[in-house]
């Protein structure tokens, strides 16, 4: 099986589950408990986005083959 | 007689020439007579061989040369002539000894219609894929919007490559870019190329894949009309965008990929999306996502004080009305009290026990009682009646 680093969670259903959090919330019809509980999520969900778009450096790897077919993954340094 | 005698010698084992001997003078003549040429004329009956070498003749309307074109030398072509096409041929004059044939070695083949081999050869293998299906625009997948893991299928010396760094850098520096190096151009490009689609292929987690290299010649962008290699790229898992070249340059390997760019730059601003607008898209959901909890909590205010006004107001009502039936009680069971009854001048007999008389038969004559009258009790004794 490939070898390779795991795949970082999805950026894109982390955005989808915010939009959701906001379209219900303003929707209005939620007892206040919930809706707290969605906008503490909500919250929670911004400040990783927001973590995730500005702590990241563009990252650089090369993809090759070893003599026994398997993948490596390397510091690509061109 | 002796003619005869000369022209008997003439056939005499020893006078003779050999079959190798004539061949081999006569393509010493031919070589040396007629030096490699440029020939013009028409394919026919051409033929390729499982060695890969290529036969077929060249002719006019009067005289046709048999023709050889080796595989080390056809391989650099990008695929077959067809019969009846007009032809320049570079070629070596010979005889091949083997069949006595006066023939032509071709070392190169240049066809003088539109587009040529070249046109022929992509044709060819763009009708085999439309075949397959492979050309359909219904195959076209929509690129992700926040690619994390994006391959680049490329050179890793080219321009091409710095470029798709440098764009991903400034917009969406959130990806990781995965380099399959490989060459692009020249001898066993093409296998390299699908040995790294391969590799791609096993790699986890990729949201997308940018196969390309710079600007070239026709010859140097060849390896991206391979056949094999457009099959390859039409298989991979992942949404592809082909940037091979420039604006006008088209392959097969972008026909096939899920989208087209005009270069390798602009490949990578397909690939990305702009981390400035992402960010002001969070901060607009930040604003929405406190708007609507704000509209929420100030209902719910507005929704408990209209809830404890109702609340309260039904308790006065209800205290009030209570008030009016106590008080109206207490003024019941004070008109009921028999003291009031007294006070109005009526009197209680009771006996010496307090058992109440309210009997004429409860008064025999000379009984001792008491009455109770408004302010005290009195003593009493029953007369002759």
């Amino acid at each position: 099986m490939a070898r390779t680093p795991p795949a970082p969670l999805n950026f894109a259903q982390q955005l989808d589950r915010l939009e959701e959090i906001v379209r219900r919330l303003e929707a209005q019809d939620l007892d206040l408990d919930e809706a707290l509980k969605l906008f503490e999520e909500g919250i929670e969900r911004l400040r990783e986005a927001r973590e995730r778009l500005t702590a990241a450096e563009a990252q650089v790897k090369q993809v090759l083959s070893d003599k026994a077919g398997n993948l490596k993954v390397e510091d690509f340094d061109g | 007689m002796g003619h005869s005698l000369d022209l008997f010698a003439a056939v005499s084992p020893e006078g003779a020439w050999t079959v190798t001997q004539v061949t081999r003078r006569a393509r010493a003549v031919v070589e040396a007579g007629l030096l490699p040429l440029w020939v013009r004329g028409e394919i026919s009956g051409f033929k390729a061989w499982q060695s890969g070498h290529w036969y077929f003749a060249v002719r006019d309307r009067s005289a046709q040369i048999r023709c050889v074109m080796f595989q080390k030398d056809n391989r650099r072509l990008p695929g077959p002539p067809q019969d009846g096409m007009q032809v320049f041929l570079f070629a070596r004059p010979t005889v091949w000894e083997e069949k006595g044939e006066f023939r032509l070695t071709v070392v190169d083949l240049l066809s003088t219609e539109a587009g040529g081999l070249w046109q022929l050869a992509f044709e060819k293998a763009k009708a085999a894929l439309a075949k397959d299906g492979l050309l359909d625009p219904a195959r076209k997948r929509p690129l992700p919007p926040y690619p994390l893991r994006i391959a680049v299928v490329t050179s890793p010396d080219g321009a091409a490559l710095q470029d798709i760094i440098a764009v991903t850098a400034r917009r969406w520096p959130v990806a990781e870019l995965l380099v399959l190096p490989t060459r692009v151009q020249g001898e066993g490009a093409e296998q390299e190329i699908c040995a790294a689609l391969a590799l791609l292929c096993r790699v986890e987690g990729l949201d997308l894949a940018i196969i390309g290299r710079g600007g070239g010649s026709r010859e140097d962008l060849w390896t991206f009309n391979h056949e094999r290699v457009a099959r390859a790229v039409a298989a991979l898992p992942v949404p592809v965008i082909s940037a091979v070249g420039h604006e006008t340059d088209v392959t097969l390997c972008d026909l096939v990929a899920d989208v087209r760019a005009p270069t390798p730059s602009a490949a990578a601003e397909a690939a990305t999306p702009d981390r400035a607008d992402v960010l002001a898209e969070l901060a607009h959901l930040g604003a929405r996502l406190a708007r609507g909890l704000a509209g929420r909590s100030g209902r719910v205010a507005e929704r408990l004080d209209r809830t404890f006004d109702r609340l309260t107001g039904t308790l006065e009502r209800r205290l009030e009305r209570h008030h009016h039936q106590l008080s109206g009680l207490a003024g019941r069971l004070d008109a009921l009290s028999p003291l009031k009854i007294l006070e109005r001048g009526y009197a209680l007999a009771r006996d010496e026990q307090g058992r109440v008389l309210k009997r004429v038969g409860q008064f025999p004559s000379g009984l001792r009682f008491r009455l109770r009258v408004t302010d005290g009790d009195v003593a009493a004794r029953a007369g002759e009646s």
